[in-house]
């Protein structure tokens, strides 16, 4: 078990120099940031003083070392547009962004396998044909016109939630605000968990139907079945807990797509997260800001699979090798 | 023995017709299958693949794959009528009266719970008991089909049990709430040579301890010969006979029960090929009119293309379901 975790997290540390890698080629490669920093009226001398003082002249071994121990450390230099430290700007918008996705990840998982397994215990009722209709919406259509029409229908026409923002937020110890303390808050996040976890949720309820579907066949629910235990015991006992091991796999990894790919969502209700902030970034090449995102969507990824791998162990016993009781 | 007709059958099945609803027309899997199981008594059902053994198996139990229904016939527990009860009803029966063991010991277990969960949770089903109480029955029953330690290994998953091992915890699983029946369902057919015999063994003993009678499918006529009071001989879906083992074996009546017999390799055979029966049995959608056998019989006559034979009484116990025996020639 531990040895299991120690060669994840060393894998882990593979991916993360290997990410590392392509942000520090953001800097070499996307434009000048001498002439990004000083604009035009710099001298030559002047340039190359900060270019030897800011080490761009070091070999590019000694430079992505610095890049590497500087990260490690959460130093990603000063963003060139708004002249802050990255790690700053991208704490002060984390707590948005990963709400939202908190949120909208509860949603997906919560209605996927509610439905999911809905649709797969009544297979030939008009409910399930509906659902089944309409979360091929959910799959078809693209996220932002899907906020889009909640906007319209939601703010615009009914008038009963906010279009835009993220509402007031309470802010709780030095970085952290929140916006589930306030009605407006509250109120704000429903529009965009709804666009962001609509298709992750269809995503779930298909996986969770067909893999309900394929444990219903099985021998052991069969035998189950034989055994006089209870619908109840055996879908939701039985049926449901070896639908789980894929199902967990897989949202796990959404719940990465969909802190990663807010951006989407947040540039469409404006929801001041690090998704929009890269967007801007993006704009402008600010590329500290691009180069410590796409640490840190990689760090949640890594995160995010290391926990799925230990969720696996969690349910499946098969995994948690003993091996003195194994084989007689 | 042998049940006899003075002691009321446990399980009666009478005229019993399972059809598929297909796109092409309805296909009568089982036709008009009759046959009783006395208190306490084996009864061996044999016949090729897709003879309808399963299923009548699993007719008895409800447990019919759609769209396969029981479309005519009826079965008895104790004279009750169960093959028309409502689902919960009849899952009371399932596990409670009537016990099911599988073919393959290696998938029937739910890989993610102990067998001490799986055991547990099946005798507090149907038995009012403590946890305790229903924990402290599983063991002594893990270790009466013996499974050594069985104190110590009911907490172990199935995974960490080796296939004979997994089939004697599917037994105790299936008679953990004291069934009346037990069907068994090609028990031994996925386990090595080597254990089949002492799953019977252990199967057999542990029923008659208990006055449980079972219904043992297989196509293994030596296992049968061993093991039942009496056995019924499918063929295409129809009873082509049933008897005392002993009267069947020796005096086989129907060609198609001489066939299967002379396919049983004995010690004292000379002969370098065993006995096969030509052809094959025939698909469901094309089962020919009179009997169903009479494609392969080699004592075929007129009336066997024209005329189906019903099950008549051969000797005592004994009964055939062919026009030789109708005309006294067998």
């Amino acid at each position: 078990m531990l040895a299991f975790i120690l060669r994840r997290v060393l894998q882990s540390l593979v991916v993360m120099l290997v990410v590392a890698l392509v942000s520090f080629a953001l800097f070499r490669y996307v434009g000048d940031p001498i002439s990004t920093m000083m604009g035009q009226e710099a001298t030559i001398a002047d340039r190359e003083a900060l270019r030897e003082r800011l080490g761009l002249n070091d070999p590019f071994v000694v430079q992505f070392f610095n890049f590497v121990t500087r990260a490690a450390q959460g130093d990603f230099g000063i963003s060139y547009r708004l002249q802050q430290p990255v790690m700053e700007l991208i704490l002060s918008r984390l707590p948005a962004t990963l709400e939202l996705a908190l949120v909208s990840g509860v949603l997906a998982f919560v209605f996927g396998v509610g439905f999911g397994v809905y649709t797969a215990l009544n297979r030939r009722g008009w409910m399930s044909g509906a659902i089944m209709s309409v979360s091929l919406i959910g799959v078809s259509l693209p996220t932002f016109l899907i906020g889009v029409l909640l906007i319209w229908l939601f703010a615009v026409e009914l008038q009963w939630l906010p279009s835009f923002g993220r509402g007031d937020v309470v802010a709780l110890g030095d970085w952290w605000t929140t916006g589930f303390l306030t009605t407006s808050g509250r109120a704000s996040l429903i529009l965009p968990a709804i666009t962001l976890g609509l298709y992750q949720m269809t995503l779930i309820m298909r996986l969770v139907r067909a893999e309900m579907l394929e444990v219903l066949r099985t021998d052991y629910i069969k035998f189950a079945r034989a055994r006089g235990l209870s619908n109840r015991a055996i879908h939701f006992g039985h049926a449901l807990k070896n639908t789980m091991v894929p199902v967990i796999t897989i949202t796990g990894l959404q719940l990465g797509a969909i802190i990663a790919f807010a951006i989407i969502t947040e540039t469409v209700f404006q929801w001041p997260g690090v998704g929009a902030l890269f967007i801007n970034s993006v704009r402008f090449v600010d590329v500290p800001v691009m180069a410590a995102y796409l640490m840190l969507i990689a760090v949640i990824f890594v995160v995010i699979n290391l926990i799925v791998d230990l969720l696996y162990y969690a349910v499946d016993p098969r995994l948690r090798v003993d091996r003195a009781g194994a084989g007689h | 023995m042998t049940g006899g007709d003075m002691q009321e059958p446990l399980l009666t099945v009478r005229d019993l017709v399972v059809e598929f609803p297909m796109r092409r027309g309805t296909l009568r899997a089982l036709d008009q299958v009759s046959f009783d199981i006395a208190p306490g008594e084996v009864l061996g059902m044999v016949g090729e693949s897709g003879a309808g053994k399963s299923l009548t198996g699993a007719s008895i139990i409800g447990l019919l794959e759609p769209p396969g229904r029981i479309a005519g016939g009826e079965i008895r527990l104790r004279g009750e009528r169960i093959d028309n009860l409502p689902p919960e009803a009849m899952r009371r029966i399932r596990g409670r009266r009537i016990g099911m063991v599988f073919q393959d010991p290696l998938t029937s277990l739910n890989p993610l719970y102990t067998v001490a969960q799986q055991l547990i949770q099946t005798i507090r089903t149907h038995m009012d008991v403590s946890e305790a109480e229903a924990r402290k029955r599983a063991v002594a029953l893990l270790d009466r089909v013996g499974i050594p330690a069985a104190a110590r290994r009911i907490d172990d998953y199935p995974h960490h049990f080796s296939g004979g091992m997994r089939q004697r915890v599917v037994i105790a699983l299936a008679l953990c709430a004291e069934p009346e029946l037990v069907i068994a369902d090609e028990p031994t057919t996925a386990l090595d040579v080597s254990v089949q015999a002492q799953i019977i063994d252990v199967l057999k003993e542990i029923c008659a301890e208990r006055g449980a009678s079972v219904m043992l499918i297989t196509h293994d006529m030596g296992v049968i010969a061993e093991t039942a009071d009496r056995v019924a001989v499918l063929y295409a879906g129809r009873v082509a006979e049933i008897g005392p083992v002993r009267d069947v074996i020796q005096h086989a009546r129907h060609p198609y029960t001489r066939g299967l017999m002379g396919a049983i390799p004995t010690l004292e055979q000379t002969s370098d090929r065993l006995v096969q029966i030509p052809g094959a049995m025939p698909r469901l959608n094309a089962i020919p009119k009179g009997c169903a056998f009479n494609p392969r019989c080699e004592q075929v006559f007129e009336r066997c293309y024209s005329e189906r034979p019903s099950l008549r009484q051969a000797a005592p116990n004994h009964q055939v379901a062919c026009w030789l025996t109708e005309e006294g020639s067998a």
